[in-house]
């Protein structure tokens, strides 16, 4: 006979892991990768390639060499770090940059601490932070979408660049709208025909895997609905006092890295709050941020540093926003 | 419309293979072992002796105060002495052990199937009657029934709540009383309004169970004040403070007992059990017990004698599966791991399951990746990875101040954490350590 196994309660486990979790991810962040292929074409798989697979191999080495101790890649944490870090990039990047970034989003952004689960920050953010300092000309310039590739143009203005271009030589909104640069219509920007970081362009792919995430209860709907609520409120308030300076909140839902933000970068579990009042708190002042920088800053877009600023606020959220007790006197 | 409670809760597979299984009665055989301590309070003192001649029934040992139960003879036969027994968990205990011989009942008994409708009894008759018939709270905890319907002075009972809900996975012992024995169920619940002194109950039951609800629903047209509230299956739901919340939607104050919110509540067994006390003059040495498992050739639902040796009732399943890793004495959320075959069951031993090795094992642990998922499980509030961080640490002013004294043990924290961290484990170590630490003077 056997021997019996005695362990305290509960005896039986849910269906999540880890993997499980990282691997719902990965399928959630498809739609988007298989658009990024389709208007990039083979620069986007390059991209890609290097960026997963670098993550994948400075982890492993990190782990077994610095750490000494059992590489934990299995659990797919740093394909989900490479994809993402790809996403964040211009798709003609070369590739020894992408290698820099890999290395400091993992290194610097995860491994550091302690890695996956003790990082204040989101390591693909980090990564890209760093590239948008370190090389702000090779970050920030985009190739068009191929479709939209002509003799003379190969690179183009994400739309959040040509609205803060236009603004700073004192056009209004409809003035630039009216422009030759401003080529794109809210259509294009639904479906991913604009320039852009790789992963970014496309609304409904980046909506698709919001989707499944929240079918496969990997995220709640908490994060990026009230990112986005904040973000049509505060941007929708400006747009209603002056429509000449400030373009409305539709435009701000679909452009730049607005989406895959709020979906994917926000919604990290390590780097955001643990309940569910500290994560509406989290997410209105990353809406909140996201739309100060885009329109008073210097940047054209306030995603991620809107995002890391509030990593930094995440320990004192959960030290304020404790869940209820059940049967808690007041 | 379908209740639950908000906070927190998980689903797992509800597994209740056994549903089917009518109940069946088990007689033991050989030597049967009667542990004095059958409930949460002082162990009950052996009034039979070696050598006595005693009948099914016939009360062995005698409530040592008041937070305290008889202990009743499951079997006739003679006494082989007291003598220290290993229960489930290999821990000794002094049990009467007797010899079975026939199946003699005391005469006082009514063994007829007729119901007995009868409601005239005061409430003095019916407390006094559960006192007697050593009546525990069958659901898990064993507290004495009769301390919990006596009402502290200065607070006043509302209703009678009446757990339906068997959440955990696999049971289905409370399902078939409901099913089998609906009328008697719902006399014991007029009994213990009686007893309280109350004019409304509630029995709440998991929309999982709808044929026990249909049946229960019609049958408390002929009773007044009996309302059959239909659960949304949800586990803990079955929690003491989680089914009052369900039903009524008061919440149990912190540090504060169910009385708070007017509601006593009470098991299915438990309730058959004062049927058969009260109208059946018969004291409780009998209880159903579900016997499941996957592997298991016969899924049964047996009425078992207090006392059987676990074997006894492995064997009437057609024997232990070739693969069983880990047999538990509960359900899969709640129960505790077994490591003794022959100890006997006792009065709150409401179900044995077999795992198979498979399944017994946990997965690794890996890091905490703080995805918040034990906090949505939480059904008391609590913050599960902190307190088993803090708990680690042993750090006890913070558990306190954390609330560790709310944590009801239910495992939701582990079950959906997906580093397969040993949240709850943790905790309740915390929990004890906090308990007992004395607050040094600042």
């Amino acid at each position: 006979m056997n021997k019996l196994i005695i362990s305290p309660s509960p005896h039986v486990h849910g269906e999540f892991s880890t993997k499980r979790l990282m691997r719902d991810v990965i399928i959630a962040l498809l739609p988007a990768l298989l658009v990024s292929f389709y208007f990039f074409g083979l620069e986007a798989v390059k991209v890609v390639c290097v960026s997963v697979s670098s993550c994948v191999v400075f982890e492993y080495l990190i782990q077994r060499f610095l750490l000494e101790t059992t590489p934990a890649i299995h659990d797919l944490s740093a394909i989900v770090t490479g994809l993402l870090l790809a996403f964040n990039l211009p798709s003609n990047l070369p590739c020894w940059i992408i290698v820099a970034g890999s290395l400091v989003a993992i290194g610097v952004g995860k491994m550091v601490f302690g890695g996956l689960g003790n990082n204040p920050f989101n390591p693909a953010l980090v990564g890209r932070v760093f590239l948008l300092i370190a090389r702000p000309v090779e970050m920030t310039t985009w190739p068009l979408p191929l479709t939209l590739v002509t003799p003379d143009a190969t690179t183009g203005a994400t739309p959040l660049a040509i609205i803060k271009e236009g603004l700073k030589n004192g056009l209004t909104i409809d003035e630039i709208k009216a422009s030759s640069d401003y080529t794109f219509s809210y259509f294009e920007t639904l479906y991913g025909q604009i320039g852009g970081s790789l992963g970014e362009i496309s609304a409904i792919a980046l909506l698709l895997g919001f989707g499944y995430l929240l079918v496969r209860k990997v995220i709640t709907w908490h994060i990026p609905i009230t990112i986005f609520l904040s973000v049509v409120i505060f941007s929708g308030t400006l747009h209603l006092i002056n429509p000449d300076r400030f373009i409305d909140p539709v435009f701000h839902l679909l452009t730049g890295g607005m989406i895959l933000g709020a979906v994917y970068m926000a919604t990290d579990y390590v780097t955001s709050p643990m309940t569910h009042k500290g994560m509406i708190v989290f997410a209105a002042g990353i809406g909140i941020i996201t739309i100060l920088i885009r329109t008073f800053g210097s940047y054209p877009e306030g995603m991620s540093f809107a995002i890391l600023f509030m990593n930094a606020l995440v320990p004192l959220i959960n030290k304020y926003m404790k869940p209820k007790l059940f049967g808690e006197i007041k | 419309m379908i209740k639950t409670f908000k906070k927190g809760g998980v689903h797992p597979h509800e597994n209740k293979i056994s549903r089917n299984a009518a109940l069946e009665q088990l007689i033991p055989e050989g030597i049967i072992r009667i542990f004095l301590s059958q409930h949460i309070g002082a162990p009950a003192e052996c009034i039979v002796a070696k050598g006595d001649k005693i009948k099914t029934g016939q009360l062995i040992a005698k409530a040592n105060g008041f937070v305290s139960a008889n202990v009743h003879s499951s079997v006739s036969g003679t006494v082989l002495g007291i003598e220290n027994i290993a229960d489930y968990q290999g821990i000794k205990k002094p049990a009467i052990c007797i010899q079975v011989e026939g199946d003699e009942w005391e005469e006082s008994i009514d063994r007829s199937d007729e119901i007995n409708r009868d409601l005239s009894k005061t409430s003095e008759d019916i407390l006094a009657k559960i006192t007697e018939a050593g009546l525990v709270g069958l659901g898990g905890a064993t507290f004495p029934t009769h301390v919990k319907l006596t009402v502290p002075k200065g607070k006043t009972a509302k209703a009678i709540i009446i757990n339906g809900a068997e959440c955990e996975p696999y049971l289905t012992s409370d399902h078939r009383v409901m099913l089998e024995h609906g009328e008697e169920l719902l006399i014991g619940v007029q009994l213990l309004k009686k007893a309280v002194n109350v004019d409304k109950a509630y029995i709440g039951i998991e929309t999982n169970k709808q044929d026990a609800i249909d049946n229960l629903k019609k049958i408390a047209e002929k009773y007044s004040g009996i309302e059959i509230v239909s659960l949304k299956p949800k586990y803990p739901q079955g929690g003491e403070k989680q089914l009052i919340k369900s039903i009524t939607g008061l919440e149990v104050p912190d540090r504060a007992l169910p009385i708070e919110t007017g509601c006593i509540v009470s098991n299915i067994c438990t309730t058959f059990a004062v049927y058969e006390a009260v109208q059946k003059n018969k004291p409780l040495f009998e209880n159903s017990v579900t016997i499941t498992g996957k592997n298991l050739k016969a899924q049964k639902n047996f009425i078992v004698r207090v006392g059987t040796p676990l074997s006894q009732l492995i064997n009437a399943t057609g024997g232990m599966p070739e693969n069983t890793g880990k047999i538990i004495s509960g359900g899969p959320m709640m129960g505790r791991a077994i490591s003794n075959l022959e100890a006997p069951t006792l009065k709150g031993s409401g179900a044995v399951l077999f795992i198979a090795s498979d399944e017994a094992r946990r997965g690794t642990k890996s890091n905490c990746i703080r995805c918040s998922k034990c906090v949505s499980a939480c059904p008391m509030g609590l913050q599960p990875f902190l307190l088993y961080k803090l708990a680690e640490l042993n750090m006890l002013e913070e558990l306190k101040d954390n609330s560790v004294h709310a944590c009801i043990e239910c495992g939701c924290c582990l079950y959906t954490c997906p580093a397969n961290l040993p949240l709850v484990d943790y905790i309740r170590l915390g929990k004890t350590r906090a308990m007992k630490h004395i607050v040094k003077p600042k």
